[in-house]
């Protein structure tokens, strides 16, 4: 099912992968740069979020309407987003007009004006979005589970702190773009109807003069202790779980992967069996795997009102410590079966291919096909998978709640 | 692409539009009933009954349909809105028979007690949920204030109490009174032959028995109307203000949905520059919704509560200088650029194809293929849009806040 796939790096260090998609009508990219939020400096926790806020607001000798007004009518869509590992650009239209596209999405990463005009409001929009974030229970545990579960600033929120946005200013973020927005460890990937050739051209004119700085990823730091329970004036009570796994890079991700979707895949998984369709106890519940370059984790919620909670949370640990138990070949087999159908559908999203390629580039160094995934997926066995859950059985578990009232913690702290 | 349709021996529609350069194909039954249709005594009940089609019939215990669903690697879901229930689920072409025959049984439940009272836990905890997250409660409450007596201000999700009160008894008589061939498509999207998705219809569907179920189309009547629900510990406020727009099966829809793509899209738009890049705002927008027999826009603000006044008199000016001067040309061709590209990326993908085709089938007995669109996109002048404003100028009769704010 695989399409052919190209790649060439330029003398500034920028990687491109290309993947050729006969099939569809559009294409799509994107730029990884590893200028996120793991770079913030100290006390300074939200500086690659405002800078993620100002690209757009002018670059290259055009203003932010006319930047905007060239892209939409070039029919765009865009996206600037803030990682902890890396800031992220991403764009789609249809096959004809992506080259005509990339320069502008050019200007912003290599020429924006980060003019001090525009610093105050880019700032304020991420103090507010922050605010919401607040609001909003389950995000706020979301944000807080990192925080508790990978060291500092891996942890840290990309998305920046409250009370640390009046420590920064115009020069820090412009020092901040100065030292990391660099080609050197960048990785553009490209899935669409495109010719090859072509856009190397493109890319080429439009990349080839951004100037090479290399850098490297912080040290880490501490992992703060977690607090079990936050009060929050919540109708449901909104419980995080998190614990070890392997990261994508390991040779064994896909055990872990088939793992994880044994315990939350489909609506047939476990989680969603024994706690929602045979107890009522939640709408959603859900446990996904997050990584990290060289750590993993797996982070689970579920959200119920207070009086069940407690059930809830003893259910879904019990669910987790025993997922090793009576794995059997129709589980496993249905995990497949998603996979295979997700992998062939991939194919028709030109968005989530260039994702991909990028991400497996900075995991992996390496992409992988999807014929490679189909095959390390149909080659996994229930003992395997076993082996792999007896093995990575939960030893410690990060819980934090969020509500009008906390939980007795006991399943979490006996392990 | 090809588009297709025919009428089974019992009476439901097929609809299909086959393309074999896909991967997948989307199957869904778009059934027109939703909370709009319920009485005040079973609110919710509509949304609670797509809960309750997955719990099986008497071929597929809820364990088989979910087993099974997952078996083929079927990425299936359902969804319930004031107006339409609609259940999907998207497959690589070989599995299309499996899926048809467990979708086509959801449109026959058992409805049995036990599951119906332990799905009721599961429904409560739905509407907890979303009672945690302000811009959806926010929405809800626009709904029924704005829409105070009329049909539409009906809660999709009901409430605490009527969810409680609700029994399987009346569900069933929901169901009886609601699912019938006459108020439900079949849309098929994607890579598939027309004559084999006629013969698996044909196979799977003969028990949905015929009828044609009516559905009250009363008038708007436009009232003034404000509502502030307070949260004292929120650091946000959210307000959502409501007019009146064109409904579904006016002409002006195309014209009203690029206007609100100029005025409110969440970037580059009108209010996107007077609120959003200056920092105002963390959301500034203006959304057109065509139903049945009616239409609104909607308006949506979240900002901190000290820059609400300021920010709503934004936004009042954004509207007045539309409803008096119009658009530019230069917008109205930005905007058609913005949403035709929109059109082209949605319609790669058989699940994208079948929410338009179910759809424009559910308002307008229509096809629409994507060149259509494109042709209306680009169609809409600026006569249009003057049109639009001074049948439905930008003027918002309810206001609904969420957050801090006790008073506007």
């Amino acid at each position: 099912m695989s399409q052919p796939i190209n790649s060439f790096r330029l003398a500034n260090g920028l990687l491109v992968i290309v993947e050729q998609m006969q099939d569809v009508q559009s294409a799509a990219m994107t730029l990884l740069v590893p200028s996120g939020g793991v770079r913030d400096p100290e006390k300074k926790c939200g500086t690659a979020a405002i800078l993620t806020e100002m690209f757009a607001r002018g670059a290259g000798g055009l203003s932010a309407r006319e930047l905007c007004a060239s892209m939409d009518n070039l029919g765009l869509q865009r996206g600037v987003h803030v990682g902890s590992a890396h800031i992220n650009f991403t764009g789609a239209t249809t096959a004809d007009r992506l080259c005509d596209a990339l320069p502008y999405i050019g200007r912003m990463v290599t020429q924006p004006h980060l003019a001090e005009d525009d610093f105050e409001p880019a700032r304020d929009l991420v103090e507010q979005s922050l605010m919401s974030m607040e609001d909003e229970p389950r995000q706020r545990l979301g944000k807080m589970l990192r925080e508790y579960s990978y060291a500092a600033p891996w942890g840290s929120a990309a998305e920046g702190e409250l009370d640390h946005l009046e420590n920064i200013s115009i020069e820090d973020i412009r020092n901040h773009y100065a030292r990391n927005m660099a080609p050197d460890e960048a990785i553009l990937g490209i899935a669409g109807n495109i010719d090859p050739g072509q856009i190397r051209d493109a890319v080429e004119a439009v990349f080839g003069s951004w100037k090479s700085c290399p850098s490297s990823e912080p040290e880490r730091g501490k992992l703060p202790q977690s607090p079990f329970h936050i009060e929050h004036d919540s109708a449901q009570t909104h419980i995080g779980l998190a614990w070890e796994t392997i990261p994508y890079c390991h040779e064994r991700y896909y055990e872990a992967w088939a793992a994880i979707s044994l315990l939350s895949g489909g609506m047939s998984s476990r989680l969603f069996t024994e706690v929602r369709e045979k107890r009522g106890l939640c709408y959603a519940i859900s446990a996904s795997l997050s990584t990290l370059r060289d750590e993993g984790r797996v982070f689970a919620y579920a959200g119920t009102t207070p009086e069940r909670a407690q059930e809830t949370l003893d259910v879904t640990v019990a669910e987790i410590l025993r997922l090793h138990e009576g794995i059997t070949d129709d589980e496993l087999q249905r995990c497949k079966a998603r996979a295979k159908s997700s992998l062939i559908m991939q194919q028709e999203s030109t968005t989530s291919r260039a994702s991909s390629l990028a991400r497996d580039i900075y995991h992996l160094n390496r992409v992988v096909t999807l014929d490679e995934i189909n095959a390390r997926i149909n080659a996994l066995t229930t003992e395997q998978v076993r082996e792999f859950a007896v093995e990575y059985t939960p030893k410690s578990m990060v819980l934090v709640t969020l509500g009008p009232q906390g939980l007795d913690p006991a399943c979490v702290t006996s392990l | 692409m090809k588009f297709q349709q025919c009428t089974l021996s019992n009476g439901l529609t097929l609809i299909a539009e086959t393309n074999s350069a896909v991967y997948s194909v989307a199957a869904g039954f778009f059934v027109r009933t939703g909370s709009r249709d319920e009485t005040s005594e079973v609110s919710g009940v509509s949304h609670f009954l797509e809960h309750m089609a997955f719990k099986g019939d008497d071929k597929f215990s809820a364990d088989d349909i979910n087993r099974v669903f997952d078996e083929i690697g079927a990425k299936y879901n359902a969804s319930t809105s004031e107006e339409v229930t609609m259940y999907y689920a998207a497959v690589l072409p070989e599995y299309l028979e499996r899926a048809l025959d467990l979708l086509s049984s959801l449109m026959q439940p058992s409805l049995r007690r036990e599951d119906f009272d332990m799905e009721k836990n599961v429904i409560l905890e739905e509407i907890s949920m979303y009672e945690d997250q302000p811009s959806f409660t926010c929405y809800d409450h626009i709904m029924a204030t704005h829409f105070a007596g009329h049909p539409l201000g009906q809660s999709i999700l009901g409430s605490q109490a009527s969810i409680t009160a609700l029994t399987a008894d009346q569900m069933q008589a929901y169901h009886r009174s609601r699912y019938h061939t006459g108020n439900i498509t079949l849309a098929i999207a994607g890579n598939c032959r027309f004559e084999d998705a006629v013969a698996l219809a044909e196979k799977y569907c003969s028990r949905i028995p015929q009828g044609q179920p009516s559905r009250l189309l009363p008038p708007v009547k436009a009232q003034r109307n404000s509502r502030l629900i307070v949260r004292e510990s929120s650091l946000q406020q959210h307000i959502m203000e409501m007019g009146v727009g064109p409904d579904s099966r006016d002409e002006l829809r195309f014209a009203a949905e690029l206007l609100s793509v100029v005025i409110g899209d969440d970037s580059g738009s009108r209010l996107f520059w007077e609120l959003v890049d200056p920092g105002h705002a963390e959301a500034a927008d203006l959304s057109y919704s065509e139903y049945d027999g009616a239409g609104s826009w909607m308006s949506y603000l979240s900002c901190s509560p000290e820059q609400v006044a300021e920010n709503l008199e934004r936004f009042h000016k954004v509207f007045a200088d539309v409803n008096a001067n119009g658009i530019t040309a230069d917008e109205l061709e930005q905007a058609r650029n913005k949403v035709a590209s929109r059109v082209v990326l949605r319609g790669e993908r058989p699940m994208g194809r079948l929410s338009s085709l179910g759809g424009n089938w559910m308002y307008r007995q229509d096809y629409r293929s994507i060149s259509d669109d494109l042709k209306s996109v680009r169609s809409v002048t600026l006569d249009e849009i003057r049109k639009v404003l001074d049948q439905y100028p930008l003027a918002m009769s309810t206001t609904v806040g969420v957050g801090p704010l006790a008073e506007l």
